[in-house]
């Protein structure tokens, strides 16, 4: 049922004849230039890697305090959950859930998923239902916006400054450690190998 | 990271009835037999189409939302803050003048380019795509699918302000001498950029390059005739 050895750019439908590229280069669509492939270095065993210490990372930042206010002797120290625990209070639940999704539940879906996918393709065996695991790990991933986030809190920090002392947490440079992390995941994956290696294990 | 010239062929995977798959991009060939719905794509499971289901009306109903949502989320105020007495309300546009006001202008700059000119950005382009969509224009199809990457790359961007607010609300919790409290406004502007990019999402970019196709048949067509 499949034409093997032939891809259809994404974006323009356009045909492409595939053929096994150099370590390290990306083949682009020829009519609309966006990237078809690549072959990355050693694509699953570093994001297997940066996965892991992605989780290590993930843990720390949402059981530390991130950032501590003092206003006329008294102080308040928060952790991520916090604000969003506040949003709910406050009766918003939809952006309560909207910053839950964003900052907690898609990133974390994708850091376990990527460990389901990759750990046991790594031994050379395949887990139950994982094409179901990546195809949700890849939907999921517009969703995880932390970046978004850290630019809020140097926003926030800015802000709050002038009205009184922001004191930043321990989590608060596991968040940075973290962003740097999935920002390496999403440069080093690559989706095309992990569903190749899945279909030749199948 | 040099592009790799491929050898690519001078037709698209609908014109010889191949279908790529949305989510693992494996190029199948449906057997002609199989009713046309629901086929799935046998490597990853994915629902296969050859263009995403319903794109434009889809696009331009979550379009249609989100203008609709546009405007409360700029009219209603975003946020409350009591602090020593003072109630001060602010919408979103207020709140980027305060910036500005005290000096923290790239601040102001932050949430003005995020807030207010990602959303319209958004909202122009895919409009405009959209219409190009509508019209068959063969107009530069190349830079049309530029723009429709910086919608998607740009859009999650707008999510800041939310996060500014969501994180002043939980420190500032000190009882008597501050309240800080988000409005009706920033869930109205939630709406907005949830809906744009769920709009950025079903709109298929595929659509532009097919109208150029169809336009050059059309052109060859009448060349043959003449």
């Amino acid at each position: 049922m499949s034409a093997s050895r032939m891809i259809a750019c994404h974006e323009c439908d356009l045909l492409h004849r595939t053929r096994p590229l150099p370590v390290g280069t990306q083949a682009r669509c020829t009519r609309c230039g966006a990237v078809l492939y690549s072959h990355r270095r050693n694509s699953l065993d570093r994001t297997l890697a940066l996965n892991i210490a992605g989780l290590i990372l993930f843990a720390l930042a949402n059981s530390f305090p991130f950032l501590a206010m003092k206003l006329e002797g008294q102080s308040q120290q928060i952790v991520l959950l916090t604000g969003i625990r506040e949003l709910y209070r406050q009766g918003l639940t939809e952006m309560a859930f909207l910053v839950l999704l964003t900052t907690i539940i898609a990133p974390l879906v994708q850091l376990t998923g990527l460990l389901y996918v990759l750990l046991p393709l790594r031994l050379d065996r395949v887990p139950p239902a994982v094409w179901r695991v990546f195809r949700w790990v890849r939907r999921l991933q517009p969703w995880s916006m932390l970046e978004v986030f850290m630019l809020g809190i140097l926003v926030a920090l800015v802000k709050l400054a002038k009205m009184a002392e922001v004191v930043p947490g321990i989590s608060l440079f596991c968040f940075f450690g973290l962003i740097y992390v999935l920002a390496a995941i999403s440069a080093s994956l690559d989706p095309q190998r992990v569903w190749e290696k899945w279909w030749e294990h199948r | 990271m040099v592009g790799t010239p491929l050898t690519p062929s001078t037709t698209t995977a609908k014109n010889t009835a191949l279908v790529s798959c949305h989510s693992c991009h494996l190029l199948c060939r449906p057997r002609a037999s199989s009713n046309s719905r629901r086929i799935q794509c046998p490597r990853c499971g994915a629902p296969l189409h050859q263009r995403k289901p319903r794109s434009v009306t889809r696009t331009w109903a979550l379009l249609g939302a989100a203008a609709i949502c546009y405007v409360p989320a700029n009219v209603l105020p975003a946020t409350r803050a009591i602090s020593f007495g003072n109630v001060q309300t602010d919408t979103i546009m207020s709140g980027v003048l305060y910036f500005i006001n005290t000096g923290m202008w790239p601040i102001a700059l932050v949430i003005f380019v995020a807030s207010i000119c990602v959303p319209l950005l958004k909202l122009s382009i895919l409009s405009f795509l959209l219409i190009s969509v509508h019209r068959h224009s063969a107009w530069r199809p190349r830079e049309r699918t530029r723009f429709y990457r910086l919608t998607e790359a740009v859009g999650r961007w707008s999510m800041v302000d939310i996060y500014v607010i969501t994180i002043s609300v939980a420190l500032v919790r000190l009882g008597s001498v501050a309240v800080f409290e988000a409005g009706p406004g920033i869930v109205f502007f939630g709406a907005v950029v949830v809906l744009t990019m769920l709009a950025a999402m079903s709109f298929d970019p595929r659509l532009i390059w097919d109208n150029k196709e169809s336009r050059n048949d059309r052109t060859e067509n009448r060349t043959t005739l003449d």
